[in-house]
């Protein structure tokens, strides 16, 4: 019963929830608000209606989502305060400068304009309206920026001091915290990822009208775009990940020992990365196992003859620093989070590679199965995202702010289990409820496929189309 | 001037625009019942704040960051003392909030009213429950030396909090009453009027109670001013919604609220948190904010993107300045 009301543990579970929850809605919201974008811009470009159907096909899929992305951000800021009152007393000083940021910068600006443009088809002239579209694109990855830079502040702190008599981190070099080489590298990582996660939409939506042979005209070209898309971001995710990985070697190295579950410190062909392993769930026993030789030498020095410390290393160094205590991360969560999320990326690429071959020139397979893999890709890539952020989380501890501050520190201390409990389950219950609901309506709006809208207007150039309105 | 102090005062800003802004949008749902004769009736309120729900609300979001990153231990003292306060707040936002998006996805008149409930409920619960924090907040709740608070649920809900949340509750009832009669025609702006009026009234009785209670129990002759404002525009608000004058009525309810949170925060002054128990427990400006590094930073921020915000906000409210009807509303698809 005590365990079951351990205020620390079910903070963490609350907050690990609400934050996966959340962000299965922000990739989708960057991601889409661009495509949109994109989109209204080829109609706006060349008038052809087709370009405007998928305008609104997938802003209404983007709309659905988004007041989701809105609603369960509030909890995020919120709970820091609430769940985590010794860590905002700790890092206030530091890490409200880039909340404060996002919210004045981004977040009025997506809001505001998010609500020009739901509302201003037929009512701002149309290239006013275009921009609105963009603008919210734009605040909404100014948004990941702030907040990636605050996260990257848990994962390396940087320009700060700590002040013993106050008994906490105080800021002294605001650039350097907003130049953090790990946001540096995380935030293109994350935003290139969530065009993967959009790309991945786009091309189940698509997929799931063309294996029915319906909506041609509009979900050929979406197709195409969607896997063009799915191919470049995979790219740049990959390329920002490998810069990711380095700056990750070079201020959290626990977390790469941790991602490979290297006990002891290998160099060269011996520092191998185990593409597919049987073993014992918690990485510490393999049975069975491919290994490509160099290649975790390669990923955390981009050399050959690299080394990479192990975590037994690494525990007596932080021992000898911080005293004794247990600095591993569960190996078998970062193991297995980091495996999934490069194989389930790396997965997605692949299936948009050979659908481009499959669709080249126009051509349309045949074959079912084709199809119904195709339709995964949105389910999916969202599933990739979600392990990349349990990796990195799940990779910081036993810290929360690293080498600084304890996650079990920084929990409130006059909040009882119970509090946290009932907070717990209430957003379970809210959550998945509106989970059952949101993806019923997307899934409605997929289905339903892009509104028919008339040719233009041969004398004005005007094309007829439905307002939105509550 | 202390940049701590400033940033009090742009903290109350936030807080300001905040119950101005959603203040009406709470009004809108706690008054569809009321009002709305039937389906349309409920679509043209929600359509009257359909563009500019969500800013509205992310003055929340703003003024909590601002308060994270100016006053990192009254956010932490705040958040987590009144956490199941808060915790019913981002429920309610949460329910009000999707309600708005997927209300009009789906046909069935069933599917509707689920969707009607969680905005009715999702906008009084926040606008009673504001009321209850701030009113805790002037009159002080007890702290240990490390100023976390140590009462319970049932301590923030003492008579002197429950009579500021009944106040909020009202100002932003009549606030949206009034909104609704400004920005829709025919029989339900005539409704509105009729309701705003009556709302008025026992909000005027309400309101004066509670400004009195903090006038005594805090009395400094800095929240006298404000809230003599906040009084003269509240009877001057009801009575201009009387006379058919509906732009003056909505804009003295907004200087109202804005006069009222003023009040609360000079009342306030130069505490931030105070400790009921034991007065060294309290938290204070001086106690309580971040360094003055981070404040400069904030200030720049804050001077150069302020302006900028606001003008592209009023722009927005000016582009949907014009009234729903009913019509524009059933000849709109869904």
């Amino acid at each position: 019963m005590n365990d079951l009301l351990d205020p620390l543990l079910l903070a963490r579970w609350q907050f690990g929830l609400t934050t996966v929850y959340h962000f299965l809605f922000v990739p989708l919201t960057i991601g889409l608000a661009t495509t949109t974008a994109i989109f209204q811009t080829a109609w706006v470009r060349t008038a052809k209606v087709e370009y405007l159907r998928i305008t609104r096909f997938f802003g209404s899929i983007f709309l659905i989502n988004f007041a989701m992305g809105v609603v369960t951000g509030i909890v995020q800021e919120f709970q820091f305060g609430m769940n985590w009152s010794e860590y905002s007393r700790f890092v206030g000083d530091i890490f409200g400068a880039p909340l404060a940021l996002e919210g004045l910068l981004a977040f009025f600006l997506e809001a505001t304009f998010i609500g020009l443009w739901i509302f201003g088809w037929n009512r701002l002239p149309q290239k006013l309206h275009l921009a609105t579209i963009w603008v919210t694109a734009v605040g909404s990855i100014v948004s990941a920026y702030f907040i990636i830079a605050a996260n990257a502040w848990m994962q390396n702190p940087v320009g700060f001091e700590l002040n013993a008599e106050r008994g906490r981190a105080e800021l002294v070099d605001i650039w350097a915290v907003l130049t953090n080489p790990v946001a540096l590298a995380a935030f293109p990582h994350t935003i290139a990822a969530a065009f993967m996660v959009s790309s991945g939409l786009i091309i189940t939506a698509a997929a799931w009208h063309l294996s029915r042979n319906q909506h041609l005209d509009t979900m050929r070209p979406a197709l195409k775009f969607g896997l063009w898309a799915m191919v470049v971001s995979g790219a740049l995710t990959t390329f920002f990940g490998d810069q990711l990985s380095l700056a990750m070697v070079a201020t959290q190295p626990m977390k790469m020992a941790a991602a490979e579950a290297t006990y002891d410190t290998v160099c060269g062909a011996d520092a191998s990365f185990s593409i597919f392993t049987l073993g014992t769930p918690d990485g510490t026993n393999e049975l069975f196992s491919i290994r490509v030789p160099y290649l975790l030498s390669l990923l955390s020095t981009h050399s050959l003859d690299g080394c990479v410390e192990g975590i037994n290393d690494l525990q007596a160094q932080y021992t000898e620093l911080w005293g004794p205590g247990d600095y591993t991360p569960i190996i078998w969560v970062t193991y297995w989070a980091f495996r999934w999320m490069i194989g389930l990326g790396m997965a997605h690429v692949l299936v948009a590679v050979v659908g481009l071959w499959l669709t080249r020139k126009g051509r349309m397979p045949k074959q079912k199965w084709v199809w119904k893999v195709a339709i995964w890709s949105f389910p999916l890539s969202l599933g990739a995202m979600i392990v990349g952020w349990v990796f990195t989380e799940m990779g910081r501890q036993p810290w929360i702010v690293f080498s600084q501050m304890f996650t079990e520190s920084a929990v409130s201390p006059n909040v009882t289990g119970l509090d946290v409990l009932i907070s717990l389950t209430a957003f379970t219950l809210i959550y998945g409820i509106l989970a059952v609901v949101e993806v019923r309506l997307i899934i409605r709006a997929v289905r339903k496929g892009p509104p028919e809208i008339g040719a233009p207007d041969p004398e004005t150039g005007r094309v007829e189309q439905p307002s939105t309105v509550y | 001037m202390d940049l701590a102090v400033l940033w009090f005062w742009i903290v109350a800003f936030f807080f300001v625009g905040y119950f101005v802004l959603d203040g009406f949008d709470f009004g809108v749902g706690m008054t569809m019942p009321f009002l709305a004769k039937d389906d349309t009736d409920r679509r043209v309120m929600i359509n009257t704040i359909g563009p500019v729900w969500d800013l509205n609300e992310t003055w929340v979001i703003v003024a909590g960051a601002a308060l994270f990153a100016a006053f990192p231990e009254w956010y932490a003292t705040l958040f987590s003392g009144f956490y199941l306060a808060l915790l019913l707040i981002l429920l309610a936002l949460i329910a009000r909030g999707v309600s708005f998006e997927y209300r009009h996805q789906r046909p069935e008149s069933q599917w509707k009213a689920w969707f009607d409930r969680m905005i009715i409920v999702g906008s009084a619960v926040p606008a009673l429950l504001w009321g209850v924090a701030f009113a805790n907040i002037v009159q002080g709740v007890p702290l240990d030396a490390d100023h976390n608070y140590i009462g319970t649920l049932f301590d923030l809900l003492n008579p002197y909090a429950l009579l500021g949340g009944a106040t909020t509750l009202l100002l932003f009832f009549t606030h949206g009453a009034v909104f609704i009669a400004l920005k829709t025609e025919g029989e339900l702006r005539a409704r509105a009027k009729r309701l705003a009026t009556k709302a008025g009234v026992i909000t005027i009785v309400v309101a004066a109670a509670f400004l009195l209670w903090t006038g005594v129990a805090q009395g400094s002759a800095w929240f006298w001013a404000p809230a003599a404002v906040a009084a003269v525009a509240l009877i001057g608000g009801v009575l201009a919604n009387v006379r058919g004058k509906e732009g003056v009525a909505f804009g003295l309810m907004a200087l109202t609220i804005a006069a009222a949170v003023i009040g609360l925060f000079a009342a306030l002054f130069p505490e931030v948190m105070p400790a009921s128990n034991d007065p060294a427990n309290s938290l204070t400006i001086a106690n309580a904010s971040s360094t003055p590094y981070t404040l400069t930073f904030m200030s720049w921020t804050a001077l150069i993107f302020l302006p900028l915000v606001l003008a592209y906000q009023a722009w927005t409210y000016w582009i949907f300045r014009k009234r729903v009807t009913r019509q524009t509303i059933e000849a709109a698809a869904h």
